[in-house]
């Protein structure tokens, strides 16, 4: 029988759901006008953009002059980093590499970086934010929800802490925009990136909220777009899609969160069932959508591929899976051996995951951790 | 283009591996770690005659290492050792229709395992002959 292939591979990218793609399809090839024109064609484009940016702002309490679009998180995550002129920034060990990666090429132009490291469940200790913030530090960058492991950090503490000190409060919350409830403001979040390909939105469209009054420079210098922060012709199909999906996750977020919270507590369960299988991340401030394991005596890879072959796709923090060949420095960040990150595992679920494809999941994966300890040298 | 995604062949071994598993009283042992990226391989080896009788390996690693371990084996099944010591890293890759670049290193690992287990019978043969 062959087996419809199943998706649990949510974290890396979604498909964009068809309300999503029926909003953006008048304006490839009809509502074609550049944001700028002063004329109709560019009138009706601007509109769209304006309307899209009240959505954006909507969803995380924001005000919609303090949302712009850029073309991916990766992009939002540079622009804060180094459009915020600072000579310390504050980070976690367990950052995107994005913002890890920004981090170090500051660091080689003389800017100082302190890494916040997390306990075993991922966590970063509010305390540890504070004590790091010196006179000279003008931002704190804290990602909301990890992508690895989906541990969610105490954002509102953080925020607090920043707030009190006059420390600029950036966090990346790729992975929990639409997916849990964020409020900037309750939340004492003065700067956050979010993308829309993550929440069934199409791919090149991102944003960054900045809180009124924040300091910021461009990295993309140009025609003047985004209130002047971000040049480049607007993506507007793309930024109307991605309001769209956001205007879908507000109003079905409690539902299909509890849908999906009960979906990976099943996998969870059962999965621990196999022996020498652990658990990553925090089993309660966690995701509703992303789980980790790592499998002793296993390599991930493997694991992967072997899923893949059983018409699974996921994904693993093993350094045979990675470019650098270097296991996960997020699982390394909460202690686990490299070896041990070299057996992990993440699954993440979505909107089209049924259970019916986790009983399958949870059927076939016993016997393909058997076979694999049973060619490897460990655990006998 | 560079070539990043597995042959039909290194699917089919590492789905089907040949000759895995411990070996009992094996003549020669070769154990190996990758530094690169952490995997392991244990390769065992039966010698009659200067003849690899019997080869039996267990691997912890990515699928390239385990299809490596697998081919290698396969390769030296039944020769000499002379034989058996020329038998390198191109070899195995081609014998598995190519591996992507970044995984050359597996192959790499899995001759090693197989150079150490027969040096290292022929070091213990060479004391036995001592005494």
């Amino acid at each position: 029988m062959i087996m419809k292939q199943i998706y649990f591979d949510y974290a890396a990218t979604t498909p964009v759901d068809p309300r999503v793609k029926k909003a953006m399809e008048p304006f490839f090839a009809h509502k074609f006008g550049n944001t700028m024109s002063i004329h109709s064609f560019g009138q009706e484009a601007k509109i769209a953009l304006e309307k899209s940016r009240e959505t954006v702002a909507d969803l995380i309490n924001a005000k919609s002059n303090e949302i712009i679009f850029t073309g991916s998180a990766t992009e939002s995550n540079n622009m804060v980093l180094k459009g915020i002129k600072a000579k310390h920034i504050i980070i976690s060990q367990i950052e995107h590499p994005c913002i890890m990666e920004t981090a170090n090429w500051l660091e080689k132009q003389g800017i100082k970086i302190t890494r916040i490291s997390v306990n075993k469940y991922g966590l970063v200790n509010p305390l540890d934010v504070k004590k790091a913030i010196r006179k000279d530090t003008i931002l704190v960058s804290i990602i909301h929800a990890s992508n690895e492991i989906g541990t969610i950090q105490p954002i509102e503490k953080i925020g607090k802490i920043c707030r009190s000190r006059q420390v600029y409060f950036h966090t990346d919350a790729v992975q929990s925009f639409g997916k849990i409830p964020i409020d900037v403001d309750k939340m004492n979040i003065d700067l956050l990136t979010a993308s829309s390909h993550k929440i069934y939105g199409p791919k090149g469209a991102a944003c960054l909220f900045i809180k009124e009054g924040t300091k910021i420079e461009p990295i993309l210098h140009g025609g003047g777009q985004e209130m002047g922060l971000r040049g480049s012709t607007n993506n507007v199909p793309a930024i109307v899609g991605f309001a769209k999906t956001c205007e879908i996750c507000k109003r079905e977020m409690k539902i299909e969160s509890q849908r999906l919270i009960k979906l990976r507590d099943k996998i969870i369960k059962n999965v621990l069932k196999i022996e020498n299988t652990y658990l990553n991340g925090h089993p309660q401030k966690r995701l509703p959508n992303i789980i980790n394991f790592w499998f002793s005596f296993i390599e991930g890879e493997s694991l992967v591929i072997q899923l893949d072959l059983k018409g699974i796709a996921l994904s693993t923090g093993s350094a045979c899976s990675s470019a650098k060949l270097e296991p996960s420095h997020v699982l390394l960040a909460i202690g686990l051996k490299p070896q041990e990150a070299h057996s992990s595992l993440r699954i993440s679920l979505g909107r089209w995951t049924t259970e019916k494809e986790i009983d399958y999941f949870i059927k076939v994966l016993p016997d393909i951790v058997k076979n694999l300890r049973r060619i490897s040298p460990y655990g006998k | 283009m560079a070539n990043d995604t597995y042959s039909k062949k290194v699917i089919e071994h590492f789905q089907h591996p040949h000759n895995y598993g411990k070996m009992k009283n094996p003549d020669g042992v070769g154990k190996v770690g990758n530094p690169i990226c952490g995997d392991v391989m244990h390769l065992y080896i039966k010698v009659e005659k200067e003849i690899i009788k019997d080869i039996k390996y267990e691997t912890f690693g990515c699928v390239a290492a385990i299809s490596t371990s697998s081919v290698v084996t396969d390769l030296a099944k039944g020769k000499t050792l002379q034989q058996a010591l020329k038998i390198d890293s191109n070899k195995v890759v081609k014998s598995l229709g190519g591996l992507p670049e970044i995984k050359y290193h597996c192959s790499l690992l899995a001759v090693d395992a197989l150079k150490k287990a027969i040096n290292d019978y022929l070091s213990k043969k060479k004391n036995e002959e001592k005494k």
